[in-house]
């Protein structure tokens, strides 16, 4: 691949989800690329760039993004922002919305399901406690292949190791062949949908609880600014965001401040001002 | 530093656990089985066992049962390791006292995560 042909891609995955791959990064293309060009019998890295650049095939773009976004995840992972989840958030908003006994909880980077799935679980060791509530957990991800597995529930013996206490593993779930499904009790408390951050998710309503955690790592500053610029506008008043460890609104967004007594949490101080995705913004200046 | 003894009956096997074990800063006992393990609990209770099912002399079982009936025997973790991984296989060693399982081989990641899981990481 060439300097000219990597500036391409650059240009394409920015556009097309946000993701900023800056060139030391460059060595990922090709071992993430590889089974694309498999996969579509296309010779190499060159014709797969010409092919994108010609066809506009919407298909291969989507196998080219999802190649290219890093899906890791595990149940619990972190475990603080699950222990955050029941010992902090859940006590503090099964008090504040008693009046309407709703609470919205949107995973905004869900990859195969296991962050909302997880808190599925620990909603469901406190089904006395909400108990004739409406507790709705929106999962979201740019990927579709990684929201059909999340949507099956099947994860492989390696998966469901990982971050997943046993007796959680005996309670919620069960044997199929090598694989282990997620009860459909637990299931039917998560609704998965396809959605490119990049772009307007005002549709989705509004949410008590965001967890966005390990994708705005991969934004650059302005693109970071402005998917939590409109989060903060899907965030109820009083709303709480939980961001990856690595993650940070410092320098990116006033309308938020960070809770000193947790970690990656952080509470909504006002509605922020710019509401459009960067692409509308830069269509109508254009 | 905390203690893990190593319980199993492959050399191999127990090479690789000391190997990602001593980088996580544990001091490491080994045995090949169950009845060797249950001599060194003896003079000294470890604080984490990282139990093989399947063993000659005596087994991860016969091995889990006895320990817990010993003083300060129901003090260790046990992550039982095993390559089966049948529902019935892991509840009975649940139902025998162990408190996490591993399947082998080892990942060093999943190794870490089960011994945060039992508070030991």
């Amino acid at each position: 691949m060439n300097e000219s042909e990597f500036e391409f891609l650059r240009g394409f995955l920015k556009a097309r989800s946000g993701l900023a791959l800056p060139p030391e990064k460059r060595y990922l293309v090709e071992s993430r690329l590889a089974p694309v060009c498999r996969n579509f019998q296309i010779a190499d890295l060159a014709e797969l760039i010409r092919s994108i650049r010609i066809s506009r095939s919407l298909a291969l773009e989507s196998a080219v993004v999802d190649a290219m976004t890093t899906n890791e995840t595990f149940f619990f992972r972190d475990k603080g922002p699950f222990d955050l989840f029941r010992d902090v958030l859940l006590p503090r908003y099964l008090t504040a919305r008693t009046t309407t006994r709703q609470l919205r909880i949107w995973c905004a980077a869900a990859s195969t399901g296991q962050e909302p799935y997880s808190l599925a679980m620990l909603l469901e060791d406190a089904v006395e406690r909400t108990a004739g509530w409406k507790i709705d957990i929106v999962a979201t991800d740019i990927s579709t292949d990684v929201l059909n597995k999340a949507k099956a529930g099947l994860y492989n013996q390696f998966e469901v190791q990982r971050g997943l206490p046993i007796q959680l593993l005996l309670k919620h779930f069960t044997q199929v062949g090598d694989q282990w499904q997620i009860s459909q009790k637990i299931r039917s408390r998560v609704s998965f949908q396809g959605l490119n951050l990049i772009k307007d998710f005002t549709a989705l309503g509004i949410f008590d609880i965001i967890y966005c955690r390990n994708v705005l790592i991969y934004f650059d500053a302005a693109t970071k600014s402005n998917v939590l610029a409109r989060i903060a506008n899907s965030l109820a008043a009083d709303g709480s965001l939980i961001l990856g460890a690595a993650e940070t609104v410092l320098g990116l967004s006033d309308a938020f401040t960070p809770d000193p007594a947790h970690r990656g949490l952080y509470s909504k101080v006002f509605q922020a001002v710019e509401t459009r995705p960067l692409s509308l913004q830069r269509a109508t200046s254009r | 530093m905390k203690h893990c003894l190593i319980v199993d009956d492959s050399a191999v096997i127990r090479k690789v656990a000391r190997r990602i074990l001593e980088e996580m800063a544990f001091s490491i006992k080994e045995a090949e089985n169950g009845e060797a393990a249950l001599s060194i609990c003896q003079s000294e209770m470890p604080d984490v066992v990282l139990l093989d099912w399947n063993m000659p002399v005596m087994d991860g079982y016969e091995f889990l049962t006895r320990l817990r009936r010993m003083p300060g025997g129901d003090k260790p973790k046990i992550l039982f390791c095993t390559t089966e991984n049948d529902i019935g296989h892991i509840t009975r060693a649940l139902q025998a006292g162990a408190d996490e399982y591993i399947m082998k081989p080892f990942d060093k990641d999943i190794v870490a995560a089960k011994l945060q899981e039992v508070g030991l990481a």
